[in-house]
């Protein structure tokens, strides 16, 4: 029978201070995940307020103006405080220290600030956005934004301060892949969900401070006068869009390659199978990084640039498109000769090919000259983004959750409530988006507060699938707190994983492994040994 | 020129619309045959090989690696998205040039209605009026924010800037009446930026044309750009009878290449004529001093559309 050890980190110091200014990485994780959830949920209550409104054209629940509102704060919180942050943050902070089989990241005290900064960015942009009704969209795009009369500048401040704490997990993971990794760990033997955050911390490092400069350049033209952006003073509105997009593209793969490193463990755990096709994966973790930063201006084909520069920037955009096709393929053909098991995180890992894959090929039409052009600013597009976003990121955070919830907590959750709850959110996901392709085809534009009658039937249908896709998730948010204090222990392995998280107690002790464990093969040596499940 | 309406798209109403709408197929097609394969690859291997078994006795394979396959799942969608590239920029270079014969309609965009200038004067709010099989070359600008003109039955779209001219044209291909709307976010009543496109036969055209009750100005921009011309003084740098002054001459100059002080060279269009006009000094034709002040601030942007619709006309 599993115990649960007496000492481990959770109960090894007591008192709320213990946690508000631990420098223990496991518990930053989990101040991570605290305040990432409460993001997720405060956006989730905007995404059913957004799609209460729409259930009929004109007037259903609010005024044009809160629509605005609405619908920023939906994007806002959702990007900045949830899905950027969401799996480096919490669980990569969790887990990465542990997976290398180091003690702990190489900067905590500078790990502890970057939680803190961030929920100081993250009440303050909140705050300034419904107290200052902020209605530009996530994209704050001039001379709207340097032209009406809401707190813009308060909002993007925040922005700028969240930036901080983003850019010091990249930079304390950059170093601590480098610098910790346990002996006999070489670079080609670190799971891949390390490889991802790898990527990620570089995009992070590189990409975060143009953001941090636009919205300071923005603030200074709103403060200041000085025209920059706003053509009234002599500035360019494009000029804008191409800073913006240079920090936000490369930021959405911020958002899924450590999905995709999530993916990587979960098919390889539950097929337990060794990965297809390893250095293909790292590498195409690094390709796309790479490509990222090259690729901004396709959200700028119908914008006035250039012809020539929309036809390089399609062009990059579809190399971008490979190295994730390889990836899919790869975990395909781990499936090959393994022995499959369909727990709870390995259905978020084939919910995340399904959907992952829809959104990767939806895509091809947005990089697309010819076709963008119909679709750009329509529901194309929101549905595109959030089959990637949601449909990617999204479910590969719920399966790494899943995953690794016995690790956080020593306790299982329900299985059967858990299947119950993935199968009303892919239901409900499917519904949601797939009719928002199928708006977006016919000519709906995005932002919009009212909308044509032909419009009607599908937008229902929509709005009906985020009630669905709800309640999957209210079931979920119960049984895993419930999991936390009444689960069975779920003892060190409960998967038969080989990374070395999993050779610590459930869950760890404050120094992670009892002494510095020595790598003896791989992390996906199926083919060599299997570890005993402990549930 | 494919008109019915499909499963995924709206109504065609475009010379267009046909080329957009079997590339878009395409992709539909390609699409639903690489996610069948992952489908498949999902269910079939996950059938096959599914264990129930808790605890899973024995080893599995090592295989991590077969060079045929990788190579082929990384070289035939490279081949695909390169014809889907190559594709999608032909059809885009159609619809960014504009036919020589095109009649041209000024568009400007402000919070929240669109208005249109006809060449012969007449303008119209929220009704575009076309004549059918005629190229129609829009250009435009905005008084305020960004908007973004959107007409889903011709597959166009085009941002509308506040600081220099957007281009787009198209050609109808049916009598009928289509949805315009604002694509890019611009404010409360974002949503209510419809305007329509009302495609007439030639006659119906003419006829409205003569009716003329829309007439917002009682002349024509050439007109009224001619009359500024006068009142503005820019007769006393500029002639228009191809002798150089102060300045240029600015006859016949549209669509020329002209060299630059310092280096590069520049085509005369409307958005160097703009910029000639209000921030003069930025690029300067060689052989020429940085002499002329600014008008902006002086004139309007109407007056500018009009100033540069009269040197448009100068032969």
């Amino acid at each position: 029978m599993n115990k649960i050890p007496e000492v481990n980190y959770l109960n090894a110091d007591r008192g709320i201070k213990s946690w508000l200014f631990t420098l223990d990485h496991k518990r930053i994780g989990l101040l991570y995940l605290f305040s990432i959830m409460a993001a997720f949920l405060l956006g989730g209550v905007f995404a059913i307020l957004i799609r209460l409104e729409l259930l009929g054209p004109g007037k259903d629940i609010m005024e044009a103006r809160t629509y605005n509102q609405i619908f920023t704060l939906h994007g806002a919180v959702m990007i900045f405080l949830f899905i950027i942050p969401s799996i480096p943050a919490s669980l990569g902070n969790f887990i990465l220290p542990q997976m290398i089989g180091a003690k702990d990241v190489a900067f905590p005290r500078l790990n502890l600030l970057s939680w803190w900064i961030y929920m100081f960015g993250a009440i303050f942009a909140v705050i300034s956005m419904s107290a200052g009704s902020v209605d530009t969209g996530w994209t704050f795009y001039t001379p709207y934004s340097t032209t009406t009369s809401t707190s813009v500048v308060a909002m993007t401040l925040g922005i700028f301060i969240l930036g901080f704490s983003s850019i010091f997990t990249g930079l304390n993971f950059i170093v601590t892949i480098h610098k910790m990794r346990a002996p006999g760990q070489t670079w080609f033997r670190l799971p891949l969900f390390v490889w991802g955050l790898y990527a990620t911390a570089i995009i992070q490092v590189l990409a975060t401070p143009v953001l941090g400069i636009t919205v300071l350049l923005l603030i200074l033209e709103r403060v200041a006068g000085i025209g920059i952006f706003d053509p009234a003073m002599g500035g360019d509105p494009v000029l804008f869009q191409h800073f913006f997009w240079f920090y936000s593209h490369p930021a959405v793969y911020i958002m899924i390659l450590p999905g995709m490193g999530i993916i990587s463990e979960l098919i390889s755990t539950f097929s337990q199978k060794k990965i297809f096709g390893y250095k293909a994966i790292a590498f195409s973790s690094l390709a796309i990084a790479f490509i990222s930063f090259l690729v901004w201006g396709h959200h700028m084909f119908v914008s006035g640039q250039s012809q020539l520069a929309s036809a390089i920037f399609s062009f990059l955009t579809f190399l971008v498109g490979i190295p994730s096709g390889i990836k899919i393929f790869n975990w395909l053909a781990t499936l090959y000769k393994g022995k499959i098991r369909f727990d709870t995180p390995m259905l978020y890992a084939f919910s995340f090919l399904f959907l992952f894959t829809i959104g990767g090929l939806t895509g091809m039409f947005l990089g697309t000259l010819a076709t963008d052009v119909h679709l750009h600013d329509t529901y194309f597009v929101v549905a595109h983004f959030h089959f990637v976003m949601v449909g990617g990121t999204v479910m590969a955070f719920f399966g790494g959750l899943h995953y690794w919830w016995p690790k956080f907590w020593g306790r299982m959750y329900n299985e059967i409530w858990a299947k119950i709850s993935i199968a009303f959110t892919f239901v409900g996901f499917n519904i949601t988006f797939l009719s928002q392709f199928l708006l977006g085809a016919k000519g709906m534009p995005r932002r919009y507060y009212s909308y044509l009658e032909q419009f009607q039937s599908l937008h229902g249908f929509s709005s009906f699938g985020s009630w669905i896709m709800a309640v999957g998730f209210i079931i979920m948010a119960i049984y895993l707190i419930y999991a936390v204090f009444k689960g069975p222990p779920a003892g060190d392995n409960p998967w038969g994983a080989l990374t070395f998280e999993w050779r610590t107690t459930s869950p760890p002790p404050k120094e992670n492994f009892k002494e510095t464990p020595t790598l003896t093969h791989g992390p996906y040596d199926y083919d060599k040994i299997i570890p005993k499940r402990t549930i | 020129m494919d008109t019915t309406e499909t499963l995924l798209l709206p109504p065609g109403g475009s010379t267009i619309a046909g080329e957009v709408d079997a590339l878009f197929y395409f992709i539909v097609y390609a699409s639903i045959a690489i996610f069948g394969i992952v489908l498949f690859g999902i269910i079939y291997l996950s059938i096959k090989y599914r264990t129930e078994k808790a605890a899973v006795e024995g080893t599995t394979s090592g295989v991590s690696h077969n060079t045929r396959l990788e190579l082929a799942w990384s070289i035939i969608p490279a081949i695909l998205v390169i014809i889907v590239f190559i594709w999608g920029f032909n059809v885009y270079m159609k619809m960014s040039i504009v036919p020589k014969d095109a009649m041209e309609v000024k568009v400007t965009a402000q919070k929240w209605f669109w208005s249109f200038d006809y060449p012969d004067g007449i303008n119209t709010v929220n009704e575009l009026v076309v004549p059918l099989g005629k190229p129609v070359k829009l250009l435009m600008s905005s008084r305020d924010v960004i908007h973004s003109f959107f007409v889903p039955a011709f597959r166009i779209k085009m941002d509308v800037l506040p600081n220099r001219y957007t281009l787009t044209w198209f050609e109808a291909t049916k009598i009928g009446r289509y949805d315009i709307m604002c694509a890019e976010f611009c404010g409360d009543r974002h949503s209510e930026m419809l305007a329509k496109v009302r495609v007439v036969s030639e006659r119906e055209y003419k006829e409205w044309l003569e009716s003329g009750t829309e007439t917002a100005e009682d002349i024509t921009p050439v007109d009224y750009g001619r009359a500024l011309f006068r009142t503005k003084a820019c007769y006393t740098c500029h002639n228009v009878d191809g002798t150089s002054a102060v300045g240029p001459a600015l006859n016949g100059i549209v669509g020329k290449r002209r060299a630059l002080v310092g280096e590069g060279e520049v085509t005369i269009d409307e958005n160097y004529l703009r910029e000639s006009i209000l921030e003069p000094r930025a690029s300067i034709a060689a052989g020429y001093q940085p002499v002329m002040p600014t008008y902006q601030g002086m004139l309007n942007d109407k007056q500018v559309d009009a100033l540069i619709a009269y040197i448009k006309s100068l032969k």
